[in-house]
């Protein structure tokens, strides 16, 4: 982190030791992005989540990983192996200047150390502990083996995507552990906010499986309420009503010319009339679907209207999106406020015109690799001082010098040494 | 000073509605901060009319969508289209330390409330917007839900089966990751000011945001073009990996084998059947090759057990499996019971809803849920009168005039 960055940050000036994995890169990842001064702490061969893939040109190699590089942008990086005295010894000396310890190991592993909560606090009263597991640190599941997938499905939305005729499904890019480092920083700020006001640090406890429970919508409640299972109605919006009308199921993909857009397409109920009357408006214009003439949204009655009813007007609309491509509905939907969204891939994300005249992506330099490479831009824009993405992950030991060196002063020859030892 | 709460003493002035905004000051509400959640009969939100309503009955205050994001928030009504009203407005923003936006961009300009006018009132306000595009840009007037930002963000196109269409994710995922992005922000924008007295503006773009629970997928295809997919329940590192049928009706289990020896530890569980010992299953490698058929005779096993028995088999012998559960599970989970994650609050309307505590704890500094989310109004004569020192005079011109909105000022069907 250069100088200009580190003054030009919310939270310049404050500094996380970053211990964690998959399941909570991306809190270091969020600290960094504000300005904390993030140092990934590696064993000395290097962290085996740089195996993961996708990899730059397809090059597996552990200074290649794209996964690595968007993950553990925005910080530093030192190779240490805390398993050891001596990495201890030397842990415990970057406590005393640190603000933040992030670490996301099994449940009393730290404590196994001697680097547990109370054992840092004593270090450094104002030291923040976040913990990143997938259940929390006590109960009863508190030991389970972790995966994304296994976590994913405990959390509750697995059960409700996919189709009614196949297996529930998970999200193929896998999403649970994003939500452990998201809700770890998150943690991390709110103990930071109290820190800053009385000096006392704490030990924050982020559940993964939680910050998944947290994506349900209403699902929740529909069991709380109503004592209803929502499940996988893939390609419909549903709606549970009583006897004698049952369940309503509107269509939610429709197919267009060169994919699928999903639009909301209703009455008053959802405060939609004005946006189905100029979907209707145009899709009449079409002239594929003369039936939905004068089809009067501020009478739709979503608790009352037949499925037959519900599926006809599905049908004609779907003969409109056909004439449509994804970038025309979206214009359609931008000029004329109709709720609806084209399903992009990634190859639409880099083509969007609104994310390129918005500048949202960001200029990388990987000097390593001789070039520079866009990543997506940071999802909050602040006015006093930018949300950074820059620089690129750290390569093995990069900063080795920078910190065992010039901050702690050890000499050249220790350092060969405890290089030797496998210390750092 | 005797702190309990990480933000006791903060004023949030929150204008915002549906899920993105009010999310982001409730964060605030449960750590001790004064939330006023501001709303009109006129326009009421789309997270008060669509359901689950108490008994199917439908009503503004009887919908638990809205409702659980505004848990410890006072709630007051207030027409903002009428002048008195954004006069009203700016008493709250004078009262408040962050005040809070997801109007389409523009919308707060019109009533005197956007950013450059609410800093003139009070310079060092923390203000945030929070909008599916963001406040600028060819689509910024985008009108959609959090269910079109993951459509927009690239959600659905990496959820499902390479088989069929894409696959919906419940609910309106983008909602739940925008959100606890911008609390990180506002956080900071809050020890900022605390250190240098100067405010801030915020702008969320949720769309921007979900991208990046993509993001090493972008990097694949800006490096590499390759465009990411449906997989169904596959993983390029694992197999056995998906959703597998058990007991009961619609019952599944998670089962993922990373390693030897899981898989070691797997095919002892399910008591070693002949087709383990078959040398297409032998490695991970090979076993990639005959997924399908892997699968199946996996999913033969796992059809005489109960999803729990599954997991609980499993995870003694150190293989990761979890029950798919299904919001039920959820609520007799033990787990998220012993983590106190639903705690149930009387609503004035509703009686005991289920809301949701934040996914960590920080131990000196506990979140109390303590009031559900208010009902429209609930709370405006202890705000209008307490808080903002209107007489009761003053009330009741702003109830004559229709400033301050009631029941009579809501939407008929047509």
């Amino acid at each position: 982190m250069t100088e200009q960055q580190m003054k030009e940050s919310l939270m310049s000036g404050y500094r996380a030791l970053d211990l964690t994995n998959e399941k909570g890169f991306l809190c270091g990842r969020i600290l960094g992005g504000l300005g904390v001064d993030v140092i990934k702490i590696e064993k000395p061969a290097g962290d085996p989540a740089r195996n993961i893939g996708p990899f730059y040109k397809d090059i597996p190699d552990p200074e290649k990983s794209l996964y690595w590089f968007f993950c553990n942008a925005c910080k530093r990086g030192i190779t240490l192996d805390i398993e050891t005295v001596d990495g201890q010894q030397i842990f415990e000396r970057l406590v005393k200047t640190a603000d933040f310890v992030i670490e996301s190991y099994a449940p009393g592993y730290m404590e196994s150390l001697g680097l547990g909560y109370s054992a840092l606090s004593q270090i450094n009263p104002r030291i923040i502990l976040t913990s990143i597991t997938p259940f929390g640190q006590t109960g009863p599941y508190k030991d389970f083996k972790p995966s994304e997938l296994t976590t994913w499905a405990m959390g509750g939305m697995m059960f409700m995507t996919g189709n009614p005729d196949r297996p529930p499904v998970q999200v193929s890019h896998p999403q649970a552990y994003y939500f452990g480092g998201l809700h770890g920083a998150v943690g991390s700020m709110v103990a930071h906010y109290y820190r800053e006001l009385t000096g006392d640090g704490q030990h924050v406890d982020v559940s993964i499986q939680q910050g998944c429970v947290l994506t349900l919508m209403y699902a929740a409640e529909y069991w709380d309420l109503l004592k209803i299972n929502l499940g996988r109605m893939s390609g419909f919006w549903f709606t549970p009503r009583p006897e004698p009308y049952g369940p309503l199921r509107a269509e939610m993909f429709f197919r267009c010319k060169d994919g699928w857009v999903m639009p909301i397409i209703t009455g008053a109920q959802a405060g939609l009339v004005k946006s189905s009357q100029e979907l209707t408006k145009v899709a009449v214009e079409a002239g594929v679907a003369d039936e939905l003439e004068g089809l009067d949204w501020t009478k739709f009655d979503t608790s009352t209207i037949s499925q037959e009813e519900r599926s006809r007007i599905d049908e004609a609309f779907g003969r409109f999106f056909l004439t449509k491509t994804k970038e025309e509905l979206m214009q359609l939907a931008v000029e004329k406020a109709i709720v609806m969204g084209p399903i992009n891939d990634v190859k639409d994300l880099w083509e969007s015109r609104h994310l390129s005249a918005k500048g949202f992506w960001k200029k990388v330099e990987h000097p390593e690799l001789g070039e520079t490479i866009a990543y997506p831009g940071p999802p909050v824009e602040i006015s006093e001082a930018p949300w950074m993405v820059t620089p690129r992950a750290p390569l093995i030991g990069e900063h080795n010098g920078d910190i065992y060196e010039k901050e702690l002063g050890f000499p050249k020859e220790q350092l060969t040494m405890l290089k030797a030892r496998g210390i750092i | 000073m005797d702190r309990k709460q990480a933000f006791e003493g903060i004023k949030v002035a929150d204008f915002s509605w549906a899920a993105v905004g009010p999310i982001v000051a409730r964060e605030l509400a449960e750590h001790g901060a004064t939330v006023i959640h501001v709303e009109s009969h006129r326009v009421p939100g789309l997270e008060r009319l669509a359901g689950p309503f108490k008994g199917f009955k439908p009503g503004i205050d009887r919908g638990a969508f809205g409702m659980c994001y505004n848990t410890n928030k006072l709630g007051i009504s207030l027409d903002l289209n009428k002048p008195k009203g954004q006069e009203v407005a700016k008493r709250l923003v004078k009262w408040a330390d962050v005040m809070t936006d997801s109007m389409s961009p523009g919308t707060m300009a019109k009533w005197g409330l956007d950013y450059e006018s609410a800093r003139k009132i009070k310079p060092d306000i923390i203000y945030y917007s929070a909008t599916l595009g963001g406040q600028y840009g060819p689509y910024a007037k985008f009108q959609g839900y959090g269910a079109q930002g993951a459509a927009l963000a690239g959600m659905y196109s990496v959820t499902g089966w390479p088989d069929r269409s894409p696959a919906y994710i419940f609910g309106a995922y983008t909602d739940y990751i925008g959100p606890y992005f911008l609390v990180c922000a506002l956080v900071a924008a809050l020890d900022y000011r605390r250190r240098t007295g100067k405010g801030i503006y915020l702008d969320l773009s949720q769309w921007e945001a979900a991208i990046n629970f993509l993001g090493p997928a972008i990097l694949d295809y800006v490096v590499n073009g390759r465009i990411a997919t449906r997989m169904g329940n596959r993983r390029p590192d694992a197999a056995p990996h998906s959703a597998y049928q058990c007991m009961g009706t619609d019952r599944w289990v998670a089962i993922a084998v990373h390693t030897d020896e899981e898989w070691k530890a797997f095919c002892k569980v399910i008591g070693e059947p002949e087709w383990t010992r078959d040398a297409k299953f032998a490695t991970l490698l090979v076993r990639k090759r005959s997924e399908d058929e892997l699968d199946k005779l996996v999913g033969e096993w796992t059809i005489n057990h109960t999803p729990e028995e599954v997991m609980f088999q499993m995870q003694a012998a150190g293989v990761p499996a979890g029950v798919v559960q299904n919001c039920q599970d959820l609520f007799e989970d033990p787990q998220l019971k012993h983590r106190g994650h639903f705690q149930w609050l009387n609503h004035k309307v509703m009686g005991p809803v289920a809301h949701n505590a934040p996914a960590y704890q920080a131990f000196k500094t506990p979140c109390r849920l303590v009031k559900a989310g208010p009902c429209l109004g609930e709370d405006n004569r202890y705000v209008y009168k307490e808080i903002l020192g209107y007489s009761d005079d003053d009330i009741a011109d702003l109830l004559v005039e229709g400033v301050i909105t009631t029941e009579a000022d809501l939407p008929g069907l047509g």
